[in-house]
């Protein structure tokens, strides 16, 4: 789950990492009343779960009040790459005299977590990696052991930040590894790491993913979790516990397992069909949940056409059957089906499906056989 | 020979006394498999069909002489019970459960690498050596035994793979899902070597999907170090960047962990990777020859 960069700044904030003072607002009146209480100048910033920010205009500074309402108004609503801005984040303005980048990430490779930092923060730092990869320094942390002083001189020497303010960002990373750790997250990143010119460090963006596993030990960050940003099909699928990912094509998709789900995409894509939907109606899949998942596939109305691939381990074809029956007498599909059942019960489930004589149900024996039936019958 | 569950294997499973892990582990025991205890903490004393069901792992281990341990129990205390069940002197540990937080992975991880334990998953359908013992929930019916043997991120997707080559004629020396989660216990590369090294297999066939990079590290390990040929599949050719596709792991994140990067690093590598699970097993028949 991602945080607004206002949510990830009030984590940074409970563990002592140093952020510019400001306050959310979700109004033109609010952003100007909590300028107004910071003092100007102030910087206006879209809340989106997006970057680049900036360059679409989503941040303005305002001397006055007068600025403040002017670009309040122009932020509110305002489209950054598909994402509708909601919220503001109103923050009392920095003076800036070196950014750099601080990051704790988790490392697949190594298991691990990692921290970063480079004195070249601020632009794009993905092309800094690139052009100037000695810029991002990196170190391993044992996860046993946790974030050590060590760690961070290490990372401010190497990355050749200025004399100064060694200590400052070594304590910050520390800190930055406490919220990693504290608040369960796999993602902590600060873009840009602040020096004013009075030589402060402060944390000017944040950017934090929490891990959804977690989330039951967080139940304050659970609440952060915004579903209106998400697609009113996925909304749909979460609340029904179903695994569902939208897509932009037009063959709607129901499997039975992660792996499944994800090869029975690419045959349907190798057939020349383009899948609207990732659904994985999980192990065990029940009558109830088949239903659930078929009205979950047919809100979507750019499905042409329904792929069910069942390979039955601990999910019984039988149930799948019964579920698709179920499913057609309530909602009465009308674009056409295509049901391959293998494995567990799988004679049960065809012998029920024949017996049911469905309208437009298409049953196959294979995998490649059904791809290739739905993407024709998809047009 | 098979790799890691066999005749020898005596099984504790812990969280034997819910719903899933009852069903579960009579089923592992009428394939053959010797359940020999369980655990519930406050549940010491009971049976379940038989099984003695203990408090804790060291009472198991102490009582029942058990060697290998099962976890089924909820999320939140499965990184406890994988930790109770090595702390008790358990050398192999399958963990089922689905949903672990990821810094809890990433603890058990590190710990267990200091020690001789292996862990297998979590967030997998265990292993099948088969006529020998099931661990976890792959359905056996599906499989014989042979000289393939398979490893997956996935579980229904090893299942279609598994039963694509059974009718091709093929058989299993063991099957090892080690699971879709960011730290499963055991990488390919762990489970490649012991196939490696089992003298009753002949092919390896390993199941990838998107997001990590450890299809791409057991390229490099093949390259390195393995004799027996290696065929692969790699899941997730369509999916978005940014979208977890059901598995906590698979995420294309960037430019890395795509399926078209992995499939490039094992063809770079020598090994050869089916574009769907129909043409695994025509690869495997052009490698071992035709069976039926």
């Amino acid at each position: 789950m991602d945080l607004l960069e206002y949510q990830g700044k009030q984590l940074f904030a409970k563990h002592g990492v140093p952020v510019p003072e400001g306050q959310p607002a979700a109004s033109v009146q609010e952003a100007v009343e909590v300028a107004e209480g910071l003092g100007f100048p102030v910087v206006i910033k879209a809340q989106v779960q997006t970057g680049g920010r900036g360059k679409a205009g989503g941040i303005r500074l305002a001397a006055d009040a007068a600025e403040a309402e002017a670009h309040a108004k122009a932020i509110l609503g305002m489209d950054i790459r598909g994402l509708t801005v909601h919220e503001l984040y109103v923050e009392r303005a920095s003076e800036i005299d070196e950014e750099y980048y601080a990051a704790v990430v988790f490392d697949r490779s190594a298991k691990k977590p990692m921290a970063m930092l480079s004195r070249m923060g601020g632009m794009d730092v993905e092309a800094v990696a690139e052009t100037d990869p000695e810029a991002m320094r990196m170190v391993h942390v044992d996860p046993l052991i946790g974030f050590q002083d060590f760690h961070g001189r290490r990372l401010a020497f190497e990355a050749g930040i200025a004399a100064d303010v060694i200590r400052p960002v070594g304590a910050m990373l520390a800190r930055l590894y406490t919220v990693f750790v504290v608040e369960d997250a796999t993602l902590v990143e600060v873009n840009p790491l602040l020096v004013t010119k009075d030589r402060r460090v402060t944390a000017l963006d944040s950017k934090v993913t929490i891990d959804g596993n977690a989330l039951y030990r967080h139940p304050d960050l659970a609440e952060l979790r915004d579903l209106s940003a998400e697609d009113p099909q996925e909304r749909m699928a979460a609340e029904r516990g179903l695994t569902y990912v939208k897509l932009d094509g037009n063959v709607g998709i129901l499997g039975n397992g992660a792996g499944l789900v994800m090869s029975t995409l690419d045959v349907v894509a190798q057939a020349g069909g383009r899948p609207a939907n990732f659904l994985d109606a999980g192990g065990g899949s029940k009558a109830d949940v088949i239903t659930s998942a078929v009205e979950v596939i047919l809100s979507d109305d750019k499905v042409t056409a329904v792929l069910f691939n069942i390979f039955g381990g601990i999910t019984r074809c039988d149930e799948v059957a019964r579920g698709l029956i179920e499913a057609f007498e309530q909602i009465e599909p009308d674009v056409p089906f295509v049901v391959r059942l293998d494995g567990t019960n799988d004679q049960e489930g065809r012998r029920l499906l024949a017996k049911a004589k469905l309208p437009n149900v298409h049953p196959e024996a294979t995998m490649l056989g059904a791809a290739e039936r739905v993407v024709e019958l998809a047009g | 020979m098979a790799i890691l569950v066999d005749r020898n294997t005596r099984l504790c499973v812990s969280g034997i006394t819910g719903r899933e892990g009852t069903f579960h582990t009579l089923r592992d025991r009428d394939y053959g498999t010797n359940v020999v205890s369980g655990v519930t903490p406050g549940k010491g004393g009971q049976e379940v069909d038989g099984i003695p069901v203990f408090n804790t792992f060291h009472a198991a281990v102490t009582e029942t002489g058990a060697n290998a341990a099962m976890v089924f129990v909820p999320p939140r205390f499965a990184a406890d019970s994988i930790l109770e069940a090595e702390n008790a002197g358990i050398d192999l540990i399958v963990a089922i459960t689905e949903g672990i937080p990821a810094h809890d992975e990433l603890r058990v991880y590190n710990h267990l690498r200091r020690g001789s334990a292996r862990l297998v998953g979590p967030n997998c359908p265990g292993i099948l050596s088969p006529g020998k013992a099931n661990v976890g929930i792959i359905p056996a019916q599906f499989f014989k035994q042979g000289n393939v043997g398979l490893v997956s991120r996935s579980g229904t997707l090893t299942y279609q793979i598994g039963n694509e080559l059974a009718q091709s004629g093929f058989g299993n020396s063991s099957i090892v899902g080690i699971g879709g989660d960011p730290v499963p216990g055991s990488s390919f590369v762990d489970i490649i070597e012991l196939f490696e090294a089992d003298p009753e297999t002949e092919l390896i066939v390993m199941c990838g999907e998107i997001g990590g990079s450890a299809e791409e590290e057991a390229a490099d390990f093949i390259a390195d170090n393995v004799s027996k040929p290696v065929l692969a599949y790699i899941a997730g050719f369509t999916a978005p960047p940014g979208k977890t596709m059901g598995h906590a792991g698979a995420i294309v994140s960037g430019s890395t962990g795509t399926a078209a990067a992995k499939a490039e690093a094992l063809e770079a590598r020598g090994v050869r990777v089916g574009r769907n699970p129909t043409q695994v097993a025509e690869i495997a028949v052009e490698i071992l020859g035709a069976r039926v």
